[in-house]
């Protein structure tokens, strides 16, 4: 017994003093506390969502198109069928265009660029391009597709600038994939005659597919939230059309317009729209979760 | 033959209960305490350390497997053993390093005279303060210069800013470096070469004042001139504290320790006398490795 | 393959013929011409852009539309003062709120936190990065902007000797509350960033640091942040660009009006919340300087991205030339943030 407490004051000399371990404490302390804080605003969003989206949430909600009526308290408001089909065939088109664009720039950049100052350039303005704000790429069409061609706002104009914006997330992603690919694998194949081509096209890709597959859903689900770039290239509408060419709705865009309404029931209706559309993003996300757990290239 | 020094040094220090609080801060006001009897603590009178059932995991893997050893004050114990056999992982465990890594752990007992260093109210910090670590490649902060690499031990202890500088320099020149860096104190200490930073590591540790001094293959990434300029500090150290010294080079084992144990499979074969180990082993195991037969 | 052996009899085996080799051609040159179409792409966007610019910068000069600070729709006269100023105001106090909370969860996630802990609270970070921007816009108005009021106005009373921060009347939309949403949207990508510099800090250093006796906070403050301060600025610059770039939430909480802001809880504008609002009904010169806006945008959001993946990448760089380090680290750095 006695040992101990000896032995506890002989150490003692060399013990952090009060102050140090004080400051280790706070210091940790803060760091916990920050880490928590950081948590704080997602649940409180996801539960003020799930509070109010829920209540307005209903079969007919989502089998009906907005009506445009903010006035008569009487007449129904209608759901978001229009907006949640325009977001749908707005981003597939998005994901059509960007996907093969993207993944082709990559393999270009990994199998063909190398370390060759174009690849390193192209490299360095692509992730550039990722901090590019969303709605400079909204101009970017508007000034191509609407200024002095005398057409208007079209659910494929807003699919290209949210093609535009999802392509540097598809390049880099695909890109780090692609270079997983071990060396190996590829000169194996090259050693048995097969031209590049074929090297990339049934030994290079299949190999990375899975792993692209993430960066791909990730680049989805972005697009399919984004407001800003939709606004002045597929425009707001109520009714459902299945024609790109057309003004198209989207969720965040009626759910942009339906905050600033002074009509309760709108705000409603926001609120039942953004849980959808949280929903679905949060899907697209899980999945690409599931799939890069399970395609680890390694 | 070492059980006496540091019984008696631990007299003088646990006498007086303000002395601790002194002493949180300052490493020598012990000179100051009224109990003091001996003026200063002699610089040849150290302080063992003692292995006792000696067990380290990593997971649930044992890599070493119960390993009872002494290492005596003021002299310098060698590990010798192949590669893997546990040694690196050991002298980790002397200063409770081994349990930084993620699911590893240690079990039995480390004793620093008589304190064991794994009881449970022992603050982990004062541990690593008491018993210092060279490692096996240099590793001074990349984004500190010379002075402040050795002064950053210095600087978390104590507020006092006056003695740093004379700190610095008797750390500096106990690791025999003074000579070489004395014009460019504020120059990044990754810009010194190897061995002067293995150097540099070593007045790190010396700066601290720490009584024992742990040393994993510090000469493993060193060119020979470097490694014997650094067997040369290792002998006059041990005047200050007591070395532990890993290498996987018997001639260096043999030309810096006083003792030497030799390790195989996480086990320990056999401790001894450096030139009974070198020359005349109880072990056949010992004899095959000193002698080259595998290893 | 066989093509080349049958149809060129006459010639050697060891000779691909034209034919077999076009394949080869085609696909590089196709993938080479849809790289170089991208970036010309955007270069023709650029062009394009500063074209449509042009009228309102001459009509009262670049400078004019850089630094007056009237934005008057009615008098057609546009100077873009409050909108840069507003922009600037929320992107950095986005940084002062957001920088410090996304380094500590990073220095938590890879220094402090147990292990079971680990996947879990990161998943849930990243997730705010899932959250659509206007999804933080509504949450903000009708949540956060009410509930913080009180608290905005104590302080508003409290600090009135501070100008610009004290006294006035707290608005519901406002400065701060733009600031806070983009603190928020800002966390996951400084954060992820951080937390993948802060790995790349090789043991070596902080085991030296340990063995020295320094505490865990002791260790983290020697030898972990000194060695990331360049990647951590990096991370932060690249939050600072989403954070000027970002538009809807801030158009929907920073009260859209464009004044100089005279006060942190008063109403204010940013270029983004500028083009979002009146792009559809502008006209003439009207949207020449919303085009213009959005130049001052994309210009700006270019130097501040330019800069941040430079320090990143040489932060990533300086790490891999030392032999300990993983060459991955600079390709575990720059794939593009995802949100």
């Amino acid at each position: 017994m006695s040992g101990h407490g000896q032995a506890q004051r002989q150490l003692q000399r060399f013990a952090p003093s009060r102050a140090r371990q004080r400051s280790d404490r706070l210091a940790r302390g803060f760091i916990l506390a920050a880490t928590v804080i950081a948590l704080i605003p997602l649940v409180l969003i996801l539960y003020y969502l799930l509070s109010k989206g829920l209540s307005s949430w209903s079969p007919s909600f989502f089998t009906t198109d907005p009506t445009g009526n903010t006035f008569f308290a009487k007449a129904s408001i209608g759901g978001i069928k229009s907006a949640i089909l325009g977001t749908i065939e707005i981003v597939a088109l998005a994901s059509a265009i960007s996907i093969p664009a993207g993944i082709g720039v990559a393999v270009w950049l990994v199998e063909y660029g190398g370390e060759r100052l174009a690849a390193h350039l192209v490299r360095f303005f692509v992730d550039v391009l990722t901090g590019v704000p969303s709605i400079v790429f909204g101009l970017f069409i508007y000034i191509a597709l609407i200024v002095g061609t005398g057409s208007s706002y079209a659910g494929y104009k807003g699919s290209l600038a949210l093609s535009l914006l999802m392509l540097p997330v598809v390049i880099r992603s695909a890109e780090v994939v692609l270079q997983l690919v071990p060396g190996a694998l590829r000169e194996a194949a090259l050693a048995l005659g097969a031209p590049r081509w074929r090297v990339i096209f049934s030994v290079v890709l299949p190999t990375a597919l899975p792993g692209m597959v993430t960066g791909v859903l990730l680049a989805i689900a972005r697009a399919a939230g984004e407001t800003a770039p939709l606004l002045f290239t597929a425009a707001a509408t109520f009714k459902t059309d299945f024609n790109l060419g057309q003004f198209m709705n989207s969720l965040p865009v009626q759910i942009y317009n339906d905050v600033t309404s002074p009509t309760t029931s709108v705000v409603n209706r926001a609120w039942g729209a953004a849980l959808t559309l949280v929903t679905m993003i949060l899907i697209l996300n899980l999945l690409a979760r599931l799939v890069s757990r399970r395609s680890r290239l390694a | 033959m070492s059980t006496d020094g540091p019984a008696a040094t631990a007299v003088p220090h646990n006498d007086p209960m303000e002395l601790e609080h002194h002493t949180a801060d300052e490493t020598h006001p012990a000179t100051d305490a009224p109990a003091t009897a001996q003026p200063q603590r002699p610089a040849h009178q150290g302080h063992s350390v003692r292995l006792e059932g000696l067990r380290a995991f990593y997971g649930e893997a044992e890599q070493v497997r119960g390993i009872s050893l002494e290492f005596p004050a003021n002299q310098v114990t060698a590990i010798i053993g192949p590669s893997g056999c546990g040694k690196s992982t050991m002298i980790r465990c002397v200063n409770r390093m081994h349990e930084e890594i993620p699911g590893a752990h240690a079990k039995g007992k480390v004793l620093l005279d008589d304190v064991d260093l794994y009881d449970p109210a022992v603050d982990v910090v004062a541990v690593r303060r008491a018993i210092g670590m060279v490692f096996q490649k240099p590793n001074p902060f990349p984004t500190m210069s010379i002075f402040d690499n050795v002064a950053a031990g210095l600087r978390l202890t104590s507020r006092r800013r006056e003695n740093l500088s004379h700190k610095v320099e008797s750390a500096l020149r106990s690791a025999s470096l003074w000579d070489e860096v004395k014009d460019r104190l504020s120059s990044p200490g990754a810009g010194l070469s190897g061995g002067q930073q293995q150097r540099l590591c070593i007045a790190r540790s010396l700066a601290v004042d720490p009584e024992v001094l742990l040393m994993d293959e510090p000469c493993s990434a060193l060119d020979p001139i470097a490694t014997l300029k650094i067997e040369e500090l290792i002998d006059q150290l041990k005047q200050r504290v007591t070395i532990v010294i890993v290498t996987h080079n018997m001639q260096q084992a043999a030309r810096v320790a006083d003792r030497t144990a030799f390790m195989l499979s996480g086990a320990l074969v056999e401790v001894g006398p450096t030139q009974e180990i070198f020359t005349t082993p109880g072990d056949l195991r010992t004899e095959e490795y000193v002698t080259g037969k595998f290893g | 393959m066989e093509a080349a052996s049958v149809a060129g009899g006459d010639r050697s085996v060891l000779e691909r013929s034209p034919l077999a080799r076009l394949p080869d051609r085609l696909l590089k040159y196709s993938l080479a011409a849809l790289t170089a179409l991208i970036l010309a792409l955007i270069v023709y966007f650029f062009i394009r852009l500063v074209g449509e610019a042009e009228p309102v910068f001459a009509k009262s000069g670049i400078l004019d539309f850089a630094f007056n600070n009237d934005w008057n729709v009615g008098a057609n006269h546009f100077g873009a003062l409050p909108l840069v100023l507003g922009t600037l105001i929320t992107s950095v106090l986005a940084l002062i709120i957001g920088v410090p909370v996304a380094v500590a969860t990073a220095v938590y996630l890879t220094e402090l936190c147990p292990s079971r802990v680990k996947t879990p609270v990161t998943v849930l970070i990243e997730l705010l990065a899932a959250v659509p921007s206007v999804v933080y816009g509504l949450w903000g108005i009708f949540f956060l902007a009410p509930k913080l009021q009180p608290l905005e106005q104590w302080l508003a009373d409290r600090l009135s000797f501070i100008p610009f921060v004290g006294g006035g009347l707290v608005t519901i939309p406002n400065i701060f509350i733009a600031g806070l949403i983009l603190a928020i949207m800002i966390l996951p990508i400084v954060s992820a960033i951080s937390r993948e510099v802060i790995a790349t800090v090789p043991p070596d250093h902080k085991e030296a640091a340990l063995g020295l006796g320094a505490t865990r906070w002791e260790m983290i403050r020697l030898a972990v942040l000194p060695y990331c301060r360049a990647g951590i600025t990096g991370a932060s610059m690249l939050g600072l660009g989403r954070a000027v770039g970002e538009t809807i939430a801030v158009t929907i909480v920073i009260g859209d009006a464009p004044q100089l802001p005279h006060q942190l809880f008063g109403q204010g504008y940013s270029l983004a919340a500028v083009i979002a609002n009146e792009f559809g009904e502008a006209q003439g010169l009207h949207r020449s300087a919303l085009f213009a806006a959005g130049l001052a945008l994309f210009v700006l959001t270019l130097l501040v991205n330019g800069v941040a993946r430079l320090l990143v990448l040489r932060a990533s760089r300086s790490r891999s030339a030392s032999p300990a380090n993983p060459a991955s680290a600079g390709t575990a750095i720059v794939p593009a943030p995802v949100r």
